[in-house]
């Protein structure tokens, strides 16, 4: 009698093989397996303006979000086919005024519920209805640790306070706290306080995730891309913390792969074991998917199940696997390794999705973006555009975050 | 500075373990096996696991565990102790696993 756990977590630095054990169990699930987990963006209603909202510059407006009735079909079909947890996400979802009730749904169906939130809009009766309704887990963002760049970033007054307050109702009403902190060179000097904030909010899990630049934040790439110098250092302070901190506070990290040597295995490669659903119903292979133009997204309205669009639809088979892979990545002995790296950054910097991604020092275009990226950072232009439905607003007055 | 609280717990024989409200044991009807569902992660644990971990009340101490398990198996006790307790910190150093306490104001 050996008794094991095989750890099949689709977590970490490596976001990788959730799938593989449980694939490897006898799964019933075809060639791509249905996903173990899937976002729901809920909306892109948000009271946050982040310049690096991982939402695309074109939003759905309110009038097109799926119905109360539409999501709870949507959760009812996800959990049937084998999806174990759902991640509720937005824009801003507890901006819907169904949330509790599509939470409630998600226990209701046996799926595991996750709410990713900004955390502004949350009063600590609803957050006490989510917990009631059987919510699992809280993840809040934070822009800093204070107010001054906190408020500043988020473009909204009073957040970071507020943002406070949320977690530690989240603590006391003992639903475990995820910290999300998305680091910019706005804020990485603020690093050392928010690990320690952390601790202080009594959360699990931390995630330092550098801003990954499609969409807003290649808007702003200009006002957010850390040096090299503070990039080092950054990674510094996480090992540090990781091994000061074990038992007390998980640590998440995610590189900004402009500096990176290798390309990130982008969602685990393209329709391999993640999908998101955006407010309108598509069904995405990531959430910067739609940034790729000449792709047709299939929705949730449409004729089809989900199964059968994760399967068959021709987004989700485009990038799939290796087949579609040019030079260098067709021969390169890691191509099952980063699947190429991001489509999305690949289509955004280089015009074409198919090509490998700028971030691997294979690519021709990888010494021009790291140089492009090391100057943006030394010019150290601080302005930002605003993510709103109005297709971005500068910010004005004040020094920027001097 | 906050002090950190370490939240891992040290598993012996008296530890009465039980999942947090985090971590669910559940079993996954499309791909026919027991799961462990936490935050961001997925654990697939195997028959003896699921096993022990079906015993993780709060309530039954390990002891009691290793016990029922040897008695089942007529096993040797002090295997299954070594066993039960060497898995149950494995979950325990992951975060997956607390000790039931009585709450105190």
């Amino acid at each position: 009698m050996s008794p094991t756990l095989t750890d099949a977590g689709v977590a970490a630095s490596d976001p990788s093989d959730g799938l593989a054990v449980l694939e490897a169990r006898g799964s019933t699930a075809e060639a791509f397996g249905i996903p173990l987990a899937v976002l729901a963006e809920l909306t892109h209603r948000c009271p946050l303006q982040c310049p690096y909202c991982s939402n695309p510059v074109e939003l759905d407006r309110g009038g097109s979000e799926l119905t109360t009735e539409e999501w709870k079909k949507v959760l009812t079909e996800l959990a049937q086919i084998g999806v174990l947890q759902i991640h509720f996400s937005g824009g801003e979802p507890t901006a819907r005024k169904d949330l509790v009730e599509l939470v409630r749904h998600a226990s209701d169906v046996g799926l595991y519920s996750n709410l990713i939130t900004s955390a502004v809009l949350l009063t600590r009766e609803k957050l006490s209805a989510l917990a009631d309704a059987g919510l699992c887990h809280v993840q809040i963002s934070f822009q800093g640790n204070e107010p001054m760049v906190a408020d500043r970033v988020a473009g909204l007054k009073k957040a970071h306070e507020k943002k406070i307050e949320v977690a530690r109702w989240t603590r006391e009403l003992d639903l475990p706290l995820t910290v999300n902190a998305v680091m910019h060179r706005q804020n990485l000097h603020q690093l050392p306080d928010i690990i320690e904030m952390a601790v202080d909010l009594d959360a699990d899990r931390l995630e330092v995730a550098n801003v990954q630049y499609y969409g807003w934040a290649l808007k702003n790439r200009a006002a957010l891309m850390p040096t090299l110098e503070q990039m080092e250092e950054t990674s510094r302070i996480v090992e540090e913390a990781e091994v000061r901190l074990k038992g007390v506070l998980a640590i998440d990290y995610v590189v900004p792969d402009y500096y990176a040597l290798r390309p990130k295995k982008c969602m685990g490669g393209w329709g391999r074991q993640f999908f998101n659903i955006s407010p309108a119903g598509k069904v995405l292979p990531c959430h910067a998917a739609e940034s790729i133009t000449g792709l047709e997204f299939e929705s949730v309205r449409s004729n089809h199940s989900i199964a059968w669009i994760w399967q068959n639809s021709e987004a989700f088979n485009r990038y799939r696997g290796t087949g579609w892979m040019k030079e260098p990545c067709k021969s390169c002995e890691f191509r099952e390794i980063d699947f190429g790296g991001c489509r999305c950054q690949a289509f955004a910097l280089t015009g074409d999705a198919g090509n490998t991604d700028p971030a691997c020092t294979l690519s021709p275009m990888h010494e021009q973006i790291f140089k492009l990226a090391a100057s943006e950072a030394a010019a150290d232009r601080n302005q930002f555009i605003y993510r709103n439905f109005a297709g971005g607003t500068p910010e004005t007055g004040g020094d920027h975050g001097a | 500075m906050a002090t950190p609280r370490n939240r891992n717990i040290s598993v012996s024989e008296t530890s009465r373990p039980v999942l947090p409200r985090h971590a669910r044991l559940k079993f996954d009807e499309t791909r026919q096996v027991w799961v462990i569902l936490a935050p961001e992660r997925v654990l697939a644990p195997d028959e003896i696991a699921v096993e022990v971990l079906q015993l993780c009340d709060g309530v039954r101490s390990v002891a009691d565990m290793v016990d029922q398990l040897a008695a089942k198996y007529a096993a040797e006790r002090e295997a299954i102790a070594t066993d039960v307790i060497a898995m149950l910190q494995d979950l325990a150093d992951k975060g997956f696993l607390t000790e039931s306490r009585e709450k105190t104001s």
